[in-house]
């Protein structure tokens, strides 16, 4: 087994009383999809923030690429190689759809402190925005304002301004949220392809496209990881089953 | 409707057609009040660069505004008494050279900036708004006890400060200086907005969390915007203080931070040349309406709400028709 792009060992975050993660540690291998399910309230979105840096866990570690990122800031961990689309589209509404993946280009090239170089001229940003764009079908839309893109292509842009980044892992939460049947089934073909690129940590709740993606799986449930493995041992597990699936065994 | 880059060439000849009016028709008081109204123009693109497109509402730019002011007055003031200003190890000899007094005052309000937005940014909406009016109200009060330099009567300085090749005294060779000044600074936000810095900085308003998952980080990208705003409202006190060769702690007070905001509310936030409508807006309000009545500024207040109420886009936005700052 080749050794993982990311793992958590131990991780533990309680807001409060509640056990939001409880002593998670999962992993993330060259090439796969490894897909998080699990209840609504499981710890997923708590999870990944922990991953991604915007909150620091009680206890264990987070490691990339075998180097402990846990104290690291989300800035430090997005430029150590970490790409992350949002569940709710964190975009810059107000601007245009080539600004948004060109932000993506400007952040991976470490230019944002340019203050008089000028954007238009600049070929490497503008080819790094485009390729994206293309490559999640949007080209067409790139001078269109933001606010006016419908929820899919929204969905869409995420994915685009994660690969300007041209990250080492995707951390996507739930990428086909919202999504109808064929913009779901469009952004599975795309996920599909994607993974030999960099591998994905997937929180998703849309049951066909994880099975249909995912090479593992870890379910969540009340913080805890209670199951490990391929979409059959899942599909089979009794426990899972019974606290997710809602199935009687 | 109008494209914005045409308005913006119009707003800008308008502007200096008043003055050049005033001088053939033997004005000079309103090529005075252009000059006003140009320096305050050149103070809120300052802010609009903080305000506009970081999103950071500063309620404390008098205080870069009235350092500017001072780093004029202490330095002329040392000239022109012929003292040279003790600080210590080192001697500074006053000057009345305006390149030298830009220079002062544009770094000491740039680090002031720098120190200011490190407290400051750690904050946001409404908590950033009342740390920098505390800023603001702590230079404002150091101001008025610091009797060296006429604590709360201010410092009148008697000739004002020369450029070379010019003649200052000559009101419209003083606004030329003032409008270039102004055009400088409107370019370097025009090429500001442009660049990857002002991309960053534009996005970090509206979604910081977006910026930092790209490797982007806000809060250095608004300190950058904080420094760069506070120096180029420094340098429009140093202006404004040579214009009436006189400095008081009211170019420090609270009211002062509050006019920028309102002129940038006028003209439109985030809009390239917003605050030169808007300070020409205020400059004229306040003459006419200040001759009429002296509650002109209830006037000033309903034109503010109706602009709020139904112009979101400030002047700029209501002629373009476009509510929302893109360049």
């Amino acid at each position: 087994m080749s050794e993982a792009v990311l793992a958590t060992h131990g991780l533990c975050k309680a807001f409060g009383a509640l056990v939001a993660t409880d002593d998670v540690s999962i992993d993330l291998r060259p090439g796969e999809i490894h897909a998080v399910i699990g209840p609504n309230g499981a710890g997923k979105s708590t999870l990944i923030a922990q991953i991604c840096g915007s909150l620091a866990p009680d206890a264990g570690r987070v490691e990339l690429l075998g180097r402990d990122v846990t104290h690291l800031s989300t800035v430090a961990r997005a430029k150590a190689g970490i790409g992350r689309t949002f569940q709710i589209s964190a975009l810059a509404m107000e601007d245009r759809v080539r600004e948004n993946v060109l932000l993506g280009a400007v952040g991976a090239a470490s230019k944002g402190h340019r203050v008089f170089a000028s954007l238009g001229s600049d070929s490497d940003l503008s080819a790094r925005a485009e390729e994206a764009l293309s490559r999640v079908g949007l080209s067409a839309l790139a001078e269109a304002r933001c606010a006016d893109l419908s929820h899919g292509q929204r969905r869409q842009l995420e994915v685009a301004v994660a690969l300007t980044l041209r990250p080492k892992l995707f951390v996507m939460d739930e990428p086909m949220a919202g999504l109808g049947a064929d913009g779901s089934k469009q952004m599975t073909g795309f996920l599909d392809g994607l993974r030999a690129e960099a591998p994905i940590l997937l929180v998703e709740h849309d049951m066909d496209a994880v099975f249909a993606l995912a090479d593992r799986i870890t379910v969540l449930v009340y913080g805890r990881a209670i199951a490990t493995g391929t979409v059959e041992e899942i599909r089979r597990s009794p426990e899972v089953r019974e606290a997710y699936l809602g199935e009687d065994p | 409707m109008i494209r914005e880059g045409y308005l913006n060439g119009l707003v800008l000849l308008g502007f200096l057609a008043v003055p050049l009016w005033a001088l053939i028709a033997d004005e000079p008081f309103t090529i005075t009040l252009a000059t006003r109204a140009a320096i305050l123009a050149l103070a809120a693109v300052g802010l609009n660069i903080a305000l506009g497109i970081g999103g950071l509402v500063s309620l404390g730019h008098a205080a870069f505004f009235g350092l500017g002011g001072y780093a004029m007055g202490i330095l002329a003031f040392h000239a022109q008494t012929f003292a040279p200003l003790e600080l210590g190890p080192v001697t500074i000899t006053g000057t009345k050279s305006m390149p030298v007094i830009w220079g002062v005052a544009v770094i000491v309000s740039a680090l002031a900036a720098w120190v200011i937005g490190l407290l400051s940014l750690r904050t946001t909406g409404v908590y950033f708004i009342m740390i920098t009016l505390a800023f603001g109200q702590m230079f404002f009060y150091f101001a008025i006890s610091w009797g060296a330099y006429g604590g709360e009567d201010g410092l009148s300085i008697y000739v004002r400060n020369g450029f070379p090749g010019l003649n200052t005294l000559v009101p419209i060779q003083f606004f030329g200086v003032a409008f270039v000044a102004l055009c400088v600074a409107l370019v370097l936000q025009w090429r500001l907005r442009a660049s990857p810095f002002g991309l960053a900085l534009n996005a970090a308003r509206q979604s910081p969390a977006r910026a930092e998952a790209v490797g982007l980080n806000p809060f250095r990208l608004r300190l950058a915007a904080f420094v760069i705003s506070g120096a180029i409202t420094g340098l429009a006190g140093a202006l404004f203080a040579d214009l009436n060769r006189f400095v008081s702690p009211t170019m420090f007070s609270w009211q002062l931070s509050g006019e920028l905001i309102i002129l940038i509310i006028i003209g439109g936030v985030g809009r390239l040349t917003g605050p030169v409508v808007g300070a020409a807006l205020f400059v004229a309000l306040e003459h006419w309406l200040g001759g009429l009545t002296e509650f002109w500024l209830i006037w000033l207040g309903v034109i503010l709400l109706l602009i709020v109420l139904f112009a979101r886009g400030g002047v700029i936005g209501l002629l373009t028709g476009k509510a929302g700052p893109h360049v």
